[in-house]
Formats: structure tokens, C-alpha cells, sequence
């Protein structure tokens, strides 16, 4: 190739844009007493955000700083610490990790892995995917990624809650949107933080879900007695109900409407194309979302709902 | 010296839009464009037209199953209708013969890299016309094993046929069909190339609607649609091969029902 005068100044013109690129902005929202959310840009994982799209709780507690996921990256994670141990003014004492997403738990690599804390089934799921994660994530991300190794939590969570000098967490061992998926309640505040089982006006994404037992997880978060909720992705419901609505509503319409593709003789890519009802259009990334779970849904579907037609023998 | 003279003549002959060859310059900028256009299109004429719709979706989720539909129905006297993904090490997916069918087709393929994704249809004069985009996509749907290797069961499922037809408007029938078979490309270390290679429909009295090749390209568990001549109440026959010879047999009965107007 031969490198014209246009494409370099172009180029050029590129490169301030790289370097600033280079740091993330991690700025916590007070929502509830001594906790704030960073709230994940509301879109998809793409080199412009640098991976940081998911919502990242801080929690003040007697015994020390307490963070709920800690977002895609080594650089992001040190950032986080740096400014959640500012917030409080206490070290670091506790990871959690709610799920095995990349955008949500790779940045554990910056900590160390005792004080890191997950659930036994994320952790599998984590040691059998996570490397796969890992590539995908380099490969959008690139120097983003710089330095991000895959290290497993360093303890599987086997109570139902964890106490901070007084401040007790309420853990509750879910799945659906993953295999194990955790969510906590604050008992001080009655705060809720929803991992990705809850999402807000923001598309739920469904790589490794499992609809039915999500729907069992959203009934029990609903049913807990809580105030506000962090919910994976998207802002702040300090009405506590919206969110988990809103989830539930968007995974029964996907479920349902694919069906009803299949049923009616879609092929894959129209019912990539179907429209999306009007009730969702606050929600950002909407149609993304949608087409993926399409790829994931649809050929499980199929192999459901298609009669089996072949002649034995 | 001869050759020289009449490459040269060639050269101030050709149109603008004539690029090394003789086909016209790829819109895509593929770097296989001329390789691929000389195997597959030789000497016939070619060019690039924009009713060939090759429809698929903007992000590629799951690069060993990427939904692909070729749609030319508005375009008179097409005979056959190839898919192939420039840089996929199968460029070919399906080669397609429509006889008594529509020029429609849709399946899944795999991408082994960001490619080009094309339809090229031939009409009856011989001349193809082409059409497609870019998609980028993780690499390696090729060249990793597929799932039911990994899980090790695809032989407990080999010959399962699904499949339903449903009356479109014009006595025409939406034909989908779903094969479990792994599809192995023969790129992933110690499998061997094994895949459907063949696949008929007819008429329950033996016309040939629509016939095709296939190729490991094409996705693990194979879904095709098409659209063949076929009313409500016709019984369709479905024959297909592998590359061991094994012989699958389907029948499926059209829907008894309204022609949908909606499904295209």
C-alpha cells in the first residue's frame, strides 16, 4: 500500500484521540448512605468506552471499602480502587464478582485474589469461559486491555451474608442471566445491587442466559424486601420496582416473540428485523441487544419447535 | 511480444470501471475479489447489482453460525445462486440451483475472519450479478471444533431432520429445514472433512423445485429456507448426502393454512 498525504494527516489527526483514550473516567454517584455507583456507559463493549458499561457499586463500611464488581480491565480496576479508597478514606477489603462477564469481573486482576469473592458456580464457569472472555475482550479492546490477566476469584462465597464491622451484606446466590449470578442487599440502607439480573433502560443481554430461571431470580429480587436498586446497566432506580419490570418484561417479549418467528416460518435474519414494541424505547442499545439474542436464542428454538420431519432407515 | 501487444489493447479497451481481469472493480475492495470472480465466474460476464439483496445482521455474535439471506427475487430468469465469504478458507457456502423456486435463499455460515459476505446469481444468458458486504467478525469459526464434537454427541444425533412449510401467497411455500450434522471443515486438528454436500427438494411425484451443493462452510446443525412452488396440502421431498454417503430422507407436507402475506 502506499500511504497518501490524506491518509496521513488523517492519521495524525487520530492520534490525540488514542492517547486520551488511554484513562478512565470512573466518577461515583451518591445513591444511598455510604454507597455510590459508577455508572457504565449505557452501549456496547467498543475500544470509544474502553469496556467500562457496567455499573460498579462502592460501599463505605466500618471494616473498609467494599466494591461490587470492578469492570473490564487492570487500568480500570486501579482507577477504581484509587478513587473508591478516596471516597471512603479506608483500604480496599472486599471484590465482589456478581457474574462471570468480562465487562463486569476482569478487572480482578488488580486485586489481591484472597479478598476477592465470588460464587462457586461463577468461579466453573469463570476457569472453563474465561479465557475465551479474555480474547474477546482484547481483540475489541485492545491496548485498553494492556496488562489484564484471567485470575480467578480467590474465595467461593458459601454463606448467605458477610458482616463489615456492623454493616451486614445480605448475599443472595441467583442465576439466569449466567449460571450464578449474585446479588446483594445492603442491610443498613435496604439498598439493592442487582448484578445483571437487573437492567434499566438499557437492553438486557442474554449470551448465557437462561430465561426461565431468570424469571425465578427476578420474582425473588422483587420479593425481598428492599429499597433502591443498582441495577448491571443502566441509571440508578431508587424506586426499587421499575427496573426489575422492565427486565422482566423485555426477556418474556424476546421469548415470545422468536417463538412466535419460529412458528411462523422466520428465518434468522428476519427475525433479526422484526420490529421492537414502543414500551421499549428507553431502553439504549435496544435493536443491538436484540439481534443478539436472536444468534442466541433462535437455534435452540428451532431445534424445539420445528417438527422433526426425517424418514428412518 | 504478440501477448504483450493484445494485454495492451485490452488495457486501453477496457472501461473504466473494468478492473484486472475484465470484472468490474469491487466495490468491497477485497483483496480475493479477481481470484474468486476467475474461479467462480471464468469468462461469463459479471457485474455488480444492488437487487441482488444480501441481507444479514450488522454485528457477526457468534462467528460459527452468522445468518445470511439472499434474496433476488426481483430480478427475472435466475438459475443459480451462489454464497461465499471471500475470506473464509471455504469461500463457498451453498451453490444453489433453483428450478422450480424461487431465487431466495437463507442459512447460516461461519466466518473465520472479518470478510467479505456475497451473493452472486446467475441468469439464464450466462451473465452473474453480484452483491454483499463487509462483516466483521472474531476469528476462528472455521477452524475450531464444533460443539457437538466438543460435547462429543453428534452422533447420537446425526440424520435428525426438523423442518415445516408454510403457504405463501402465489402457490409458494416457505420451506425451512434444520439438520443435526457437525459440518467439520477438516481445519481443526485430527477431524476430517465430513459434511452435508447435497441437497434436494421435489415434488412428491420426483420434479426437481430446487437443488443444491454445500459446503463446510456452511454451519454446524445446517438451516436453509427456501421457497419452492408448493400449495397448502403439497407433500415436499427432501433428499440429501454427506461427504461419507450417508443418505438423509425428509418429507414435509405444507401447512394447511392462509397464505401469509407478512412472511415475504
Amino acid at each position: 500500500m502506499i500511504l497518501s498525504r490524506r491518509m496521513l494527516i488523517g492519521g495524525l489527526a487520530a492520534l490525540p484521540a488514542v492517547a486520551r483514550a488511554a484513562d478512565y473516567a470512573v466518577a461515583p454517584v451518591p445513591v444511598a448512605d455510604g454507597i455510590w455507583m459508577v455508572h457504565g456507559a449505557d452501549a456496547p463493549i467498543e475500544a470509544d468506552n474502553g469496556g467500562a458499561i457496567a455499573n460498579i457499586a462502592i460501599i463505605d463500611t466500618p471494616a473498609g471499602t467494599v466494591l461490587c464488581d470492578c469492570g473490564p480491565s487492570l487500568r480500570y480496576a486501579h482507577a477504581l480502587r484509587r478513587v473508591a479508597e478516596q471516597l471512603t478514606g479506608k483500604p480496599l477489603v472486599r471484590v465482589y464478582a456478581t457474574h462471570l462477564h468480562p465487562d463486569h469481573g476482569l478487572g480482578i486482576a488488580a486485586f489481591d485474589p484472597a479478598i476477592v469473592v465470588a460464587l462457586p458456580g461463577m468461579i466453573d464457569a469463570l476457569r472453563e469461559q474465561g479465557q475465551g472472555f479474555s480474547d474477546a475482550m482484547y481483540r475489541l479492546l485492545g491496548d485498553w486491555m494492556r496488562g489484564t490477566d484471567l485470575i480467578l476469584p480467590g474465595r467461593p462465597i458459601a454463606t448467605d451474608s458477610e458482616d463489615f464491622g456492623g454493616r451486614r451484606l445480605k448475599l443472595l446466590a441467583l442465576s439466569g442471566h449466567s449460571s450464578a449470578d449474585l446479588a446483594l442487599v445492603d442491610s443498613k440502607t435496604g439498598l439493592m445491587i442487582g448484578g445483571d439480573l437487573i437492567f434499566h433502560d438499557r437492553a438486557p443481554s442474554t449470551p448465557t442466559a437462561a430465561l426461565t430461571a431468570w424469571r425465578a431470580s427476578l420474582d425473588r429480587l422483587k420479593a425481598e424486601r428492599h429499597g433502591g436498586v443498582i441495577p448491571g446497566h443502566g441509571p440508578f432506580d431508587p424506586d426499587g420496582t421499575a427496573a426489575i419490570d422492565q427486565t422482566r418484561d423485555w426477556i418474556d417479549w424476546i421469548e415470545d416473540a422468536l417463538t412466535q418467528a419460529v412458528k411462523s416460518g422466520l428465518d434468522m435474519v428476519e427475525a433479526g428485523e422484526m420490529p421492537i414494541p414502543d414500551r421499549f424505547s428507553t431502553m439504549a442499545v435496544a435493536r443491538y441487544e436484540y439481534q443478539r439474542s436472536v444468534s442466541h436464542l433462535y437455534p435452540g428454538l428451532e431445534a424445539k419447535l420445528l417438527p422433526r420431519i426425517d424418514i428412518q432407515g | 511480444m504478440k501477448g504483450m501487444t493484445a494485454l495492451l489493447l485490452t488495457l486501453l479497451a477496457a472501461p473504466a470501471a473494468q478492473a484486472q481481469g475484465g470484472y468490474p472493480a469491487d466495490p468491497l475492495g477485497s483483496p480475493m475479489w479477481t481470484a474468486h470472480a476467475r474461479t467462480l465466474f471464468g469468462d461469463d460476464p459479471v457485474q455488480f447489482d444492488n437487487r441482488v439483496k444480501v441481507d444479514f445482521p450488522p454485528i457477526a455474535e457468534n462467528q460459527r453460525a452468522f445468518p445470511v439471506a439472499i434474496d433476488a427475487r426481483g430480478i427475472e430468469g435466475v438459475k443459480r445462486i451462489i454464497l461465499f465469504a471471500d475470506l473464509n478458507p471455504i469461500p463457498v457456502a451453498i451453490d444453489y440451483r433453483p428450478k422450480g423456486a424461487e431465487p431466495y435463499l437463507a442459512t447460516r455460515i461461519k466466518l473465520d475472519q472479518r470478510t467479505p459476505v456475497r451473493g452472486a446469481v446467475q441468469l439464464a444468458s450466462g451473465a452473474w450479478l453480484v452483491s454483499g458486504g463487509w462483516i466483521d467478525a472474531a476469528g476462528g469459526g472455521c477452524s475450531t471444533p464444533p460443539v457437538s464434537r466438543v460435547k462429543g454427541d453428534w452422533a447420537e444425533y446425526l440424520g435428525e431432520i426438523r423442518g415445516q412449510a408454510w403457504p405463501l401467497p402465489g402457490d409458494e411455500a416457505k420451506l425451512r429445514l434444520s439438520f443435526r450434522h457437525p459440518m467439520d471443515t477438516g481445519l481443526v486438528a485430527n477431524i476430517a472433512t465430513y459434511h452435508l454436500e447435497e441437497l434436494t427438494v421435489k415434488t412428491q411425484a420426483g420434479r426437481i423445485l430446487g437443488e443444491m451443493e454445500i459446503w463446510a462452510s456452511v454451519a454446524e446443525d445446517p438451516a436453509i429456507t427456501l421457497i419452492p412452488a408448493a400449495r397448502a396440502g403439497d407433500v415436499l421431498a427432501i433428499e440429501a448426502r454427506d461427504t461419507n454417503g450417508r443418505d438423509y430422507r425428509a418429507t414435509v407436507t405444507v401447512t394447511k393454512q392462509t397464505p401469509m402475506a407478512a412472511a415475504r
